[in-house]
């Protein structure tokens, strides 16, 4: 097996007539955290949600190029973007329980509707997803409570927990701490550390401190472009161009 | 000094204006009260069990109640809630939903055309369409009910799905949940209160109409024999009712209105207090 989950050749991207992303070209390693960093409107977000499909969905969207996703190309014809999501978890900068549905179901929903009905297994998946959150203990009496009754930063690890009961290869992140305290933030970066033990993790954020603290891999984007990337301790202690330089030290961005 | 005069005159178009917001506020509130008013003080005393139980007397006859039309009117609502809920449901999805699709809007649009026009004329179709041809029944004038509700449903379906952020569809789409799952299991129940409140005013609409009723399945005051024929409609008798020369009927027709009245209310204040709880749940 390649040591790279992710290939991205070529990629172009953007909506109707304005191009958001210029010619991308970047390998995604396994099992490591990637942080793809960049000031506002550098294309960062739309890179990640073209690694799920879902950058497809906004109406006049559109993207060229390829996606290798474990010697496959994504944006193959024959390819069911469906089957694509299942591999590829998501979560957002906003925490978006599902409205309506209980902490349990928010988690059990991804199995069900995947065709899990077993009661024993579904227990066993969501009491299992929400340990590695650590939500278990703040939860477990509350199950059947909505999941939109939780706080922020706990509303967070929910989404985290329904998106790894799916078991993805990959979770893409994007600014999920943006919203949050800064308490509630660092408990999702440590877990964030610890998810990437098994999976590989794409993570957006325009922070440079949390990438410095997360990033085994960084992606430095700026205008479109990607403008330079490499092992963290490489792009941050020795920034090859200009414009990493002044992100880096809070010039720009 | 000049700027104090400016100051003055814009002080004064001020009070101006409020004083026309307030002419205005009377001259339309003063009808409304007192048709409340006048409602409940001759609807009231006709009121009592006999009203609620008893079937519609003969005309000239002492006594009896509503209680035929009581159960046409529930049968006309049901069967019209039957097709008009369903429909109106599916269209508001396919309108929010598949919004990418051109004929959207198109049927947008005709949807809203369709929300404006007269019950009369809906009535009319369907006494064509299902009235002639089996004769004046509860069966065409539901359809023509059902016509009214679907615009109305579908609308509010519409506008309830849109509320429910695109992140909730996208968290779905990013578990691998296909579309229709995504709609239905978890779109829709973001929405249910919403549409709940939509079907609540539509029933208010339809329960209130008389047009269609007159048309599709005309004046009758016996228990309900099959779909076929005719039921008796609260809103209708109270036309009925009210042109008689009968006292007793006239009586009749005052309890009608009160009691529509009321479950008119009722039927607009419960989705505004489903609404109240709806907007803390986004914030």
């Amino acid at each position: 097996m390649s040591d790279y989950k992710i290939i991205v050749e070529n990629v172009s991207a953007g909506y109707n007539s304005n191009i958001v992303l210029r010619n991308i070209n970047l390998k995604i390693p396994q099992r490591k955290i990637t942080a793809i960093m960049g000031p506002s409107g550098s294309g960062k977000s739309t890179f990640l949600r073209i690694l799920n499909r879902l950058h497809e969905l906004t109406p006049g969207a559109w993207v060229k190029g390829r996606v290798i996703l474990d010697g496959i190309d994504i944006y193959d014809r024959k390819v069911n973007p469906t089957l694509i999501r299942k591999k590829i978890g998501m979560v957002f900068q906003k925490p978006n329980p599902f409205p309506m549905m209980s902490i349990y179901d928010n988690v059990a929903i991804g199995l069900k509707l995947n065709g899990i009905k077993d009661k024993k297994t579904l227990d066993e998946i969501v009491r299992r997803s929400l340990e590695i959150v650590g939500l278990w203990d703040e939860v477990k009496g509350d199950l059947h409570r909505p999941g939109t009754m939780l706080s922020g930063g706990q509303q967070q690890r929910l989404c985290i927990a329904r998106a790894l009961a799916v078991n993805p290869e990959v979770i893409l992140m994007d600014e999920p701490t943006s919203s949050l305290d800064p308490i509630s933030s660092m408990t999702i970066e440590s877990l964030v550390k610890k998810l990437a033990e098994d999976r590989t993790i794409v993570i957006v954020t325009h922070n440079v401190q949390q990438a410095i603290r997360l990033a085994d891999y960084v992606a430095f984007f700026y205008l479109g472009e990607l403008i330079e990337h490499g092992p963290a301790v490489e792009v941050f202690t020795n920034p090859k161009h200009e414009l990493t330089l002044k992100f880096v030290k809070g010039a720009i961005g | 000094m000049q700027l104090n005069k400016v100051l003055k005159k814009k002080i004064l178009i001020d009070k101006a204006f409020t004083i026309i917001l307030i002419c205005a506020m009377i001259i339309y509130l003063v009808p409304i009260i007192s048709i409340i008013y006048e409602t409940v003080s001759r609807g009231l005393p006709a009121l009592n069990l006999d009203f609620f139980t008893k079937p519609i007397p003969t005309a000239g006859e002492e006594g009896g109640g509503i209680a035929n039309a009581i159960q046409g009117t529930v049968i006309s609502i049901a069967l019209a809630s039957l097709i008009g809920i369903p429909v109106g449901i599916l269209s508001g999805i396919f309108l929010s939903e598949y919004r990418e699709l051109k004929i959207t809007s198109f049927i947008r649009f005709i949807n809203e055309v369709f929300h404006g026009i007269p019950s009369i004329i809906i009535g009319l179709f369907s006494f064509v369409l299902i009235s002639k041809r089996i004769g004046f029944s509860v069966l065409a004038a539901s359809f023509s009910l059902a016509l009214i509700m679907i615009p109305i449903v579908t609308i509010v379906t519409q506008e309830s799905l849109k509320m429910v952020p695109a992140t909730i569809r996208e968290a779905a789409f990013s578990l691998g949940i296909p579309k229709w799952k995504t709609t239905i299991f978890i779109v829709l129940r973001g929405a249910w209160q919403g549409i709940v409140t939509g079907i609540l005013l539509s029933i208010g609409r339809i329960i209130g109409e008389s047009a269609p009723i007159l048309v599709t399945m005309g004046f009758y005051r016996w228990w309900f024999s099959g779909l076929d024929r005719p039921v008796s409609n609260m809103a209708l008798n109270i036309f009925i009712f009210a042109m008689s020369p009968f006292q007793n009927w006239v009586r009749l027709a005052w309890g009608t209105a009160l009691v529509l009245l009321v479950l008119v209310l009722l039927l607009n204040i419960i989705p505004r207090l489903m609404m109240l709880r709806r907007e803390v749940r986004y914030e």
